[in-house]
């Protein structure tokens, strides 16, 4: 028996042969002949004044071709890096973005923002080139403390208390008067730590410009290459966009930190031209710390207000949100429409209002993040329900069962603008519930506390809103592009297929979902479908992989090109076997019309050798889609952390995490459970490791793995996972995304069970050994 | 600042090479720019993240925490010498079969450190693998899949050694 291979199946990744022999292609694997090395020249100071740059001792060096700086990419017009989203403040008026040019021209405003570059023949040389570089600074005073920034100076020319955007959504006066009459009102008050995302491939850029043609090529670290030429030639204005081509090959992961359009990535490209040689520049992981886009990062005060019964009457939350020197790409996006809207949580909330305000500092830019927003947002609701419970003596499960929205009450329009489409977390909670044996966690307790030690229990019911759609109403929300995804099935004469997608795998595995998808619709074997993507110059359009939304958006613009195909190749079927279409039936890759039958294959060499053919039908049998979702998709579930805590130590052990999603109809459950644990360890990492920490004076204090600590493989347990299935019921896959999950789920989880081990009300994340130990000894002072 | 060159003999997955380099080139630059074997990865510049894992005289090293004179006389393998398309080793084969690997990047380094961590141990145990990993990060997996690997990569490799 053949293995399985269609929807559903857990077809083992054909990816993985390239991967596991070396034989993978990322960017700093490729070179071209006569490549030179850039080597970028980075602000030492939070925030300066640039003065003149003298670059004649490095050009001197025997090797190095040249020296830019902001002023000479300023002086060719090459335009600023904008901002994609425009968020309107509560009062009407327009975010105010301040001007990002590619490299600083007179100010720097973040230690590591690029203010010029060396190109040498070697890496070498242009590394001595750049030590060699002497630049005038004016130091000035920086502002990279969050909670100091509206009282700071403005950091960018007349920008008042350093406001981007002052944003709302829902209700204030209803949920005011909500909270007034409420019999229990539970508030916080906390920080989301900022993180910085840390793909494992740092980025990295190999420029090319041809003179001959005006051709230029830029193979790079891209989740999104189509959306990278789009900004390159729309915005930066380097070249037209039929002379831009912007290839992604293998990319080491991205979590977000690749779908933005860098100063680094673009400089190299102009620089190509101007020197006339191809270029490569690599990041250096000191680098990508400092210059690869941060996460998070917010401080939030949010009050949940219940009635006597214990039903949520009232939600209002106040944030304040870093946004770095600049907007990053999707930056205004994150801490408004990605959170604010999904603080309704799982729950029937009659009354939310959240205010956001979006403010500048001295630090990285700061973008989006596996989950972007949507951790913030269910760290934010599921912190307060789990203190809700403590307070109330109730049972957490219980409280959340009793506030549930229904499985009857779907569509389910939220306070805060969405309309949830399918759902159903009762099951969700019951099921994880079980698998982490609920009721035997008292007997759990008592034998740790035998032990000396301390145990606690977490949940987190959290949902998400993938595949971020429609186009239509994005853009009026101030999306400066559509979201929809384009896909294109192209039938060979032979019947294989080319399967060509927008979006972009970087660890996910599209090159076999994808597959199994496209051949599942044609009925043709899995191993004569392959799928092409990552190069603007194969791939017609697209934009690419972000939000969990590849298979939900991707995936269902196969399956309509699919159709397209199935139809038309329904009449030449018909044709040869001389009946009318609808006489003609398609399953399991043939047409049939009574005894007769056409496989797909015998269809599509017709198609292409139309000797005997309709009159009035193209030759081919290929065909593409672009499919606009009509709502997002929101897949959800409930995560369970159970933790240990050394009372001597403080030192905490994840001792066992569940995690139970409803992504609607899975299509590969192996890659799915994949996805789930590297979003479980990233959370994880949240709530227990991970913070990037600037000082008073700007400078990143961990910018490195030595200091900044990524979860290790003896930092987590094994997970224990399992799926309900509510399938989605606006996409023809009933697919809803598992990307983020895990980063979304995990840290209230993990954060609601230190603190019912440790016994406190709150405690800030990442939850180190010193802060649980100072928490167990009563001592005051923040710990690190 | 001319560096200084010295001539080097090694032999990488079991072919001889006289070399002239950089005193202060590092073993994973001349594999992966001389030799062009780029499936030795660099993800850090701390000698944190593993993904440049090779063995040295059969002991797993980070190449990056190498200079390349410091290979003189020895035997290099990589990645690309455990095993190719044609004939996979036990420890590649259990990576791609318990999905141990998403987008790849720390996966050369994770394999030669795992197939170390075997070939130097009677039994590991979870707890011994994900100890014995602790040199090597991976950002995709949460580790879960990987353990799973090398523990069974460990079985088909003590099979085969019967």
């Amino acid at each position: 028996m053949t293995e399985a291979t269609g929807i559903g199946a857990a077809v083992k990744r054909r990816e993985d042969l390239r991967f596991i022999t070396g034989a993978g292609t990322y960017t700093d694997d490729l070179n071209q002949p006569g490549q030179a090395y850039a080597v970028f020249l980075r602000s030492p100071y939070a925030r300066a004044k640039v003065g003149a740059v003298d670059g004649s001792e490095a050009l001197a060096v025997d090797g190095v071709l040249a020296v830019y700086t902001g002023q000479d990419t300023s002086a060719d017009g090459l335009g600023d890096l904008p901002c994609g989203w425009l968020v309107k403040s509560k009062d009407g008026s327009d975010m105010v973005s301040a001007p990002h040019p590619p490299l600083a021209v007179t100010q720097v405003n973040y230690v590591g923002e690029p203010y010029g570059l060396v190109v040498g023949e070697t890496l070498a040389v242009a590394r001595r080139g750049a030590e060699l570089v002497n630049t005038e600074f004016i130091e000035l005073p920086p502002v990279a403390v969050l909670g100091g920034a509206a009282r700071a100076d403005p950091i960018h020319e007349g920008l008042a208390g350093n406001l981007a955007f002052d944003w709302e959504l829902g209700d204030q006066a209803a949920t005011d008067a909500a909270l007034a009459g409420a019999a229990h009102v539970t508030a916080l008050e906390f920080a989301n730590n900022r993180l910085i995302p840390n793909a494992l491939e740092p980025r990295a850029a190999l420029a090319q410009y041809d003179a001959v043609s005006g051709e230029y090529v830029l193979r790079t670290t891209s989740q999104n290459p189509h959306l990278e030429r789009l900004v390159l030639s729309a915005f930066v204005q380097i070249g037209p966009e039929h002379k831009l081509r912007v290839i992604a090959p293998d990319v080491g992961g991205g979590f977000g930190s690749k779908i933005f359009i860098y100063a680094e990535e673009t400089a190299a490209l102009w620089a190509a031209a101007k020197v006339g040689r191809p270029i490569k520049w690599t990041a250096e992981r000191s680098e990508s710390f400092l210059s690869d886009v941060h996460a998070r990062d917010h401080l939030t005060r949010a009050e949940l207000g219940l009635d006597a019964d214990g039903k949520f009457v009232g939600l209002r939350v106040r944030t304040t949100a870093n946004l770095g020197a600049y907007l990053s790409t999707f930056a205004s996006a994150v801490p408004t429409f990605l959170y604010g809207t999904l603080l309704s949580g799982q729950y029937r909330t009659p009354n939310i209002h959240v205010q956001v305000q979006g403010v500048y500092t001295n630090t990285a830019p700061v973008d989006a993040y596996r989950g972007a927003g949507r951790p913030e947002a269910a760290y934010v609701v599921e912190r307060l329900v789990e203190t809700a419970a403590r307070e109330l003596g109730l049972d957490p499960a219980q409280l959340r069962r009793r506030n549930f929205i229904q499985p009857q009450d779907f569509p389910y329009q939220t306070p805060v603008a969405l309309v949830y489409d399918t759902g159903n977390y009762q099951a969700g909670l019951d099921r994880a519930l079980e698998l982490a044996d609920y009721p035997g966690f008292p007997a759990r307790r008592a034998a740790s506390e035998r032990a000396g030690k301390r145990r606690g229990i977490g949940l987190s019911c959290y949902i998400e809103a993938c595949g971020l759609a429609p186009s239509q109403l994005a853009i009026s929300l101030g999306a400066g592009v559509g979201l929809y995804e384009s896909g294109e099935v192209r039938v060979n004469p032979t019947g294989s297929v080319t399967v060509f997608t927008g979006a972009h795998s970087h660890g996910q595995g599209h090159e076999t979902t994808f597959a199994q998808v496209v051949s599942d619709q044609l009925g043709v074997p899995f191993d004569s479908v392959e799928v092409v993507h990552g190069d603007t110059g194969r791939v017609e359009f697209g934009l690419g992989t972000y939000g969990s939304r590849s298979l939900a958006v991707g995936g269902s613009a196969l399956v309509k090109a699919s159709e397209k195909v199935i139809a038309k190749g329904r009449r030449i079927a018909a044709h040869l076997m001389q009946t009318t279409p609808d006489n003609v039936a398609f399953q399991d890759g043939a047409y049939r019309s009574g005894n007769q039958q056409k496989t797909i294959q015998e269809v599509a060499f017709a198609a292409y050798v139309p000797a005997d053919y309709p009159e009035d039908l193209e030759p081919g049998l290929s065909e593409k889609a672009f499919y606009d979702p009509k709502n997002f998709t929101y897949p959800a579930g409930t995560h369970i952390a159970e933790v240990e805590v050394d009372t001597q130590t403080g030192a905490i052990e994840l001792v066992n995490f569940v995690a139970v999603d409803d992504f609607g109809r899975i299509i590969n459950p192996m890659i799915v459970d994949g996805q789930v644990h590297g979003g479980i360890a990233q959370g994880v990492g949240q709530a227990l490791l991970e913070h990037g920490v600037y000082d008073e004076q700007g400078q990143l204090q961990n910018g490195s793995y030595m200091d900044y600590c990524l979860p290790r493989a003896d930092d987590l347990p094994s997970f224990l996972t399992d799926l309900t299935a509510t399938p989605c019921d606006h996409n023809p896959l009933g697919v809803k995304g598992c990307g983020e999950a895990g980063a979304i789920g995990a840290p209230a989880a993990v954060v609601n069970a230190v603190t019912d081990a440790l016994g406190v009300r709150d405690i800030a994340m990442p939850v180190t050994s010193e802060r649980a130990w100072r928490a167990l000894q009563g001592v005051a002072g923040e710990g690190v | 600042m001319a560096a200084l060159n010295k001539h080097i003999h090694l032999r990488v997955n079991g072919v001889s090479h006289a070399l002239e380099v950089p005193a202060n080139m590092l073993l994973v630059e001349l594999l992966r720019q001389r030799l062009r074997l780029t499936g030795t990865h660099v993800g850090c510049d701390t000698c944190q993240c593993g993904a440049c894992t090779v063995h040295l005289d059969g002991r797993a090293v980070k190449s990056c925490a190498l200079f390349a004179v410091q290979a003189d006389g020895c035997r290099v393998c990589t990645i690309e010498g455990i095993g190719g398309p044609g004939g996979l080793h036990p420890m590649q084969e259990a990576f791609r079969d318990c999905h141990a690997l998403q987008c790849g990047f720390c996966t050369p380094g994770m394999i030669m450190r795992a197939i170390d961590l075997v070939e130097r141990s009677d039994g590991l145990d979870e707890q011994a693998v994900r100890e014995g990993l602790e040199g090597n990060l991976c950002r995709c997996t949460g580790y879960h899949n990987i353990i799973k690997a090398v523990l069974q990569g460990q079985e088909a490799m003590e099979a085969d050694d019967d």
